[in-house]
């Protein structure tokens, strides 16, 4: 961000309202009064095997990103890199599991580009919308406020041991079935009431996420352990130690901001530093607005769990 | 003959994978890293399966000397079927008091225990509390300084976190270490001997 920060000046832009100097999930711009544009994009290499679940993975992945924001899908274009002689049929069920998915979230995909690679990629650029007055940012939270999160924690671990031979096929498809549920539902039941902050669980894991939600609203988060849902299996291969490289990454990142109960262990300690993908949304609300919130969920089938906490102070609790 | 895993070059969880195996089929495993995750990770499987590990750092990589104590499980002895095999013994206290029937005699009995337990022989390799019995490694626990006593002399302490947290002390743990059920059952299974009170 650094170099377009010394490119691009804020102040030279009034209507960018997310994106320079205030980083977030995505950047947003105010067209009127009544519409801002969320722009995003995000792709990566294979995290599973069938490609047509790959293509709706890295596609609900890259739409997260708006619905953290609090906005709506409009329009995306496919970024994608494919070896010269990949399988014609393997690359059609990649961009189909990817369109299906934007259909699925009501936007539609208008185009794209294509290279040759040696590692396939798969994403989206994406295009959504948001009232202005509605922007979900991580800067909101408050002292006083609840945490909620949308999706289980795990599948970051759970993927990392089916690369290492070491995964229940059913531990799997629990995981693949939540990376490819969309945060759609969970980001209208939030634009239903009110709400301080949101941002949505990825690469940096839950902590580090929460950290930027922290750092950027001035509080000091708090979950509780026992509170937080894991997918089946999540801590299992976390007592096997069966963590991908990213998880000590985002230890040696994160750390030093966040505090542990005592009782809590090494394991446990790196599960919640270990990178997530197309993970839920975390909300922080006024707790006021838990009940609606839960209601208008449940209304879509969607699943939240309280997870903890905002108190006055900075960083992350974990008791 | 240690057996050498060169987990060098080789992404997470590769290295933990193949140490896992190695300690398997043989007490003694050098496994060569080349970065501080997999040293991490690696030394903390070791540490898990209750084994020593010794950090060499060399100019070609990071060398894990991993020894795992001989146990019973780990190593039938043919020759001596059936006699108590070798390997740590294991203290098991689930309770704040000793025996069942009076409370106040059954707390006294404990604390008479622990004050014995630094006199005779043999001192146990480990003590595991559970249950109630996480309330004598607590902060204003009667017997802390026996506890700290066995501790100074190398009886390995763990407490289960799961018990702290449940009855609301595990900000109070004034010895030893906060363990898991992993390691709590496989301390146990791995035990020369467990004798519970």
């Amino acid at each position: 961000m650094r170099p377009l920060k010394e490119i691009f000046h804020e102040a030279d832009y009034p209507d960018l309202l997310v994106g320079l100097e205030v980083a977030d999930d995505a950047a947003v711009y105010r067209i009127n009064d009544d519409v801002a544009v969320i722009q995003t994009t995000d792709f990566f290499t294979p995290i599973v095997d069938d490609p047509y679940a790959y293509g709706a993975i890295a596609a609900a992945n890259a739409m997260s990103d708006v619905y953290a924001m609090g906005g709506q899908v409009v329009l995306a274009l496919n970024i994608a890199a494919f070896p010269a002689d990949m399988d014609e049929a393997i690359i059609r069920a990649i961009l189909r599991g990817g369109a299906e998915k934007v259909k699925e979230a009501g936007g539609v995909i208008a185009g794209g580009h294509t290279i040759d690679d040696e590692e396939p990629k798969y994403g989206l650029a994406v295009m959504g919308i948001v009232h202005p007055d509605r922007i979900a940012t991580k800067g909101g939270a408050r002292p006083g406020d609840v945490l909620l999160l949308t999706k289980p924690l795990g599948v970051g671990i759970i993927t990392t041991a089916f690369k290492a031979d070491a995964a229940d096929p059913a531990h799997v498809e629990v995981a693949t079935q939540s990376m490819m549920q969309l945060n759609k539902r969970a980001a209208e039941a939030m634009q239903g009431g009110e709400f301080h902050a949101a941002t949505d669980i990825t690469g940096f894991s839950l902590l580090g996420h929460a950290y930027e939600m922290a750092e950027k609203s001035g509080a000091r988060l708090r979950f509780r352990f026992d509170d937080l849902p894991f997918h089946p299996g999540a801590k299992e291969y976390a007592e096997l130690l069966l963590f991908p490289g990213g998880a000590n990454r985002n230890k040696a990142a994160y750390e030093q901001h966040v505090h542990f109960a005592p009782y809590l262990e090494y394991e446990m300690q790196l599960l919640l530093f270990t990178p997530e993908t197309s993970g839920g949304l975390l909300i922080a609300m006024p707790p006021g607005e838990v009940e609606g919130f839960l209601a208008r969920c449940a209304e879509r089938g969607q699943k939240a769990w309280l997870v903890g906490d905002v108190v006055e102070g900075a960083g992350i609790e974990v008791l | 003959m240690a057996k050498i895993v060169d987990a060098r070059g080789l992404a997470c969880p590769q290295p933990v994978i193949l140490t896992r195996d190695a300690l398997k089929e043989t007490r003694e495993v050098i496994t060569i890293v080349d970065n501080e995750t997999a040293r991490a990770n690696v030394t903390r499987l070791a540490e898990q399966t209750g084994a020593t590990v010794k950090v060499e750092q060399k100019e070609d990589g990071i060398y894990l000397h991993i020894t795992k104590e001989p146990t019973a499980h780990a190593e039938p002895s043919p020759s001596a079927a059936g006699a108590p095999a070798g390997g740590p013994l294991v203290l098991v206290i689930p309770s704040e008091i000793m025996g069942r029937g009076d409370e106040e005699l059954g707390s006294i009995l404990i604390r008479g225990f622990f004050h014995t337990l630094g006199e005779v022989e043999p001192l146990p390799d480990k003590i595991i509390f559970f249950n109630s019995g996480v309330k004598l490694v607590i902060e204003n626990s009667p017997m802390l300084e026996d506890l700290q006593a066995l501790v100074a002399r190398g009886v390995e302490i763990l407490a289960c976190g799961t018990c702290l947290g449940h009855y609301g002390l595990t900000e109070q743990v004034a010895v030893g270490e906060v363990s898991n059920m992993y390691t709590i059952a496989e301390t146990m299974l791995g035990a020369g001997r467990v004798v519970s009170l």
